[in-house]
């Protein structure tokens, strides 16, 4: 029985459809399993009696027709949920309750699935290592004393360890794919405007966009076809036709152009990213593919971009955070503004506040010009780098990370090179395509390692296709030790 | 660009933030290091380029200025951490 939740989601599904399997003992299979994986602290609040209850309402009537029939899934700790804590991993929200649901997980409920628990995350998901969580570090179940990336690290955490069949995280510089790289996990952060940012705790508006977090690519096109679709309450949705991913995935990729970015091959790269880069040329090639070199001249200036516009709109969102209509209050300070400022001091982490303060400079008097209009007018660039190959080819190749996942502690004391991790993912949120990081292969000390795909705007079901022939054809498989039990 | 001490004070300030001269000293120290990286972006000339602000074409959507989820005082007081029954409770604005 318990070798069930090892499987794929689409796997579970079926069980489910052909009734082998009931979900409420399905639900039951994840609450032992999480129960004796604290360890990993990779969920925040669980909501297991909720789970027990919907899961028997479906057994009592089951619509095994719908996507996620009876499926118990965990979500990050950024999605509002009615009812449920949701507290971004922050003091400042530990005990707020929502009255409303947001738009992505009632899709996942209106398709069947039921919320098990609340995932840890990054404080306002804003980290790379899943260390600035209020709630604790999250560790990743490929070693001991490893993160397992950021923001969305308690995800990637509950889903390789399989505390969860699939998962949703949100991704503003690289926050899915970075820990499902880190983890051996797929990620896809879809085209900004697919998935609807109502009821989403908001970072950095014009970059966040949620995403699916999955053990394969087949699950990952059913997971994006539950969440994606227009909502008129996000006002940066995007008006279009629900599309079948799943049904629509393919393996053929005869005659697709695929470019290759020479500026992702930077300076001092592991040798072995290096080398899962080309094995994964070789084997798109090996599909018919062909093979394209391509340029992204502005490439290196897409970090100091997103450190400038991410910092910025973090600042103007959370200066809603004032402890009034919601949230922590500091009891210190003898009149409305010191009650604002302790509130703020004693509510926020230290990364949060550096980067409010970040994005109050660039945007106050005198300095707007030298930093905000200038990153505005950079991220046009790079945008137009993108415009200008997907004339030339279908989608890009790059790796995923710099690196493989890290030690806890070993990047906390140098901002920079903890904001290095999400080089090669950035640029994609600043242009707001669509991308997917598939499991590749291991680095010398076994950890996984991802390739990234980037596709063109909407484009989601090519990249979605590449990816599940590469799948298919590269015989990577996560091995997960089970070493907290 | 480098930060200083009275730097932090001004924008911590503007934040409302409050931040005691220990942290100040640390955070003047990251931030100086990460305009430093930030600053990079002036070796670009972008003279002749338009500022992107939304990355969809279109703009945005406006609705209609109605209320549709009104009646709902109870629930969201509910959150705040003082309220007395009808309204948030701050402290004392004016004398």
């Amino acid at each position: 029985m318990s070798e069930i939740i090892k499987k794929d989601l689409s796997e579970i599904i079926e069980l489910i459809k052909k009734k082998e399997i009931k979900s409420e003992e399905l639900t039951n299979l994840y609450i032992d399993k999480v129960n004796k994986s604290k360890k990993l602290n990779s969920y925040i609040t669980t909501c297991f009696e909720n789970a027990i209850q919907k899961a028997k309402e479906f057994d009592r009537k089951p619509n095994i027709n719908s996507l996620l029939p009876g499926i118990p899934l965990a979500v990050k700790d950024l999605f509002c949920t009615d009812g449920f804590k949701t507290t971004a991993g922050s003091k400042m929200l530990k005990n707020f309750i929502p009255k409303y649901e947001s738009t992505i997980t009632e899709n996942l409920w209106k398709e069947g699935a039921i919320l098990l628990g609340k995932l840890n995350c990054d404080e306002y998901a804003m980290g790379s290592s899943n260390e600035t969580s209020y709630f604790g570090n999250v560790i990743n179940p490929i070693a001991e004393n490893t993160v397992p990336g950021g923001s969305s690290g308690g995800s990637a955490s509950a889903l390789a360890a399989n505390l969860t069949p699939a998962t949703i995280g949100t991704d503003t510089g690289g926050s899915i794919r970075q820990p499902a790289s880190f983890t051996g996990t797929v990620g896809l952060k879809p085209t900004y405007g697919l998935c609807s940012r109502w009821g989403i705790v908001a970072f950095a508006s014009s970059l966040d966009q949620a995403g699916p977090m999955t053990k394969s690519v087949k699950d990952c096109s059913i997971m994006l076809e539950a969440m994606a679709g227009f909502d008129k309450k996000d006002s940066t949705s995007i008006e279009k036709k629900k599309e079948n991913y799943s049904k629509n995935l393919k393996t053929d990729i005869k005659g697709l152009k695929i470019g290759i970015p020479k500026e992702y091959r930077v300076e001092n790269m592991p040798k072995e990213i290096d080398e899962l880069w080309n094995k994964g040329k070789n084997i798109l090639k090996d599909l018919g593919a062909d093979i394209i070199d391509i340029s992204l001249p502005h490439t290196k200036y897409a970090l100091p971009t997103y450190y400038i516009v991410a910092p910025a709109e973090a600042s103007s969102n959370l200066a809603r955070y004032d402890g009034v209509k919601y949230g922590y209050r500091s009891s210190k300070g003898n009149d409305l503004i010191e009650m604002y400022e302790n509130t703020r001091s004693e509510g926020f982490g230290d990364e949060v506040k550096r980067r409010i303060l970040i994005g109050t400079y660039v945007l106050s008097s005198g300095y707007y010009d030298a930093y905000y209009l200038k990153a505005q007018k950079v991220r046009q660039l790079i945008k137009k780098d993108f415009d200008e190959n997907f004339g030339k080819v279908d989608a890009i190749l790059t790796p995923s990370t710099p690196s493989s996942a890290f030690k806890i502690g070993e990047k906390t004391n140098d901002p920079i090179s903890m904001y290095l991790n999400d080089i090669f993912t950035v640029p994609v949120n600043l242009a707001g395509l669509p991308a997917i990081s598939v499991p590749a292969g291991l680095d010398k000390k076994g950890y996984p390692l991802g390739l990234q795909l980037i596709g063109k705007t909407l484009d989601e079901q090519n990249i979605l296709n590449v990816a599940y022939a590469f799948e298919k054809n590269c015989n990577f498989k996560n091995e997960i030790k089970n070493w907290w039990l | 660009m480098s930060i200083d001490k009275d730097k932090i004070k001004h924008i911590s300030k503007l934040a409302r933030i409050s931040i005691d001269s220990k942290k100040s000293d640390l955070l003047a120290k990251d931030l100086t290091s990460i305009f430093k990286f930030i600053e990079q972006l002036n070796e670009l000339n972008t003279d002749k380029v338009e500022p992107l602000s939304s990355i969809l074409n279109t703009p945005l959507r406006s609705r209609e200025d109605k209320i549709d989820d009104g009646k709902i005082r109870e629930k969201i007081l509910k959150n705040s951490p003082k309220n007395n029954e009808e309204f948030f409770v701050v402290p004392k604005v004016i004398e």
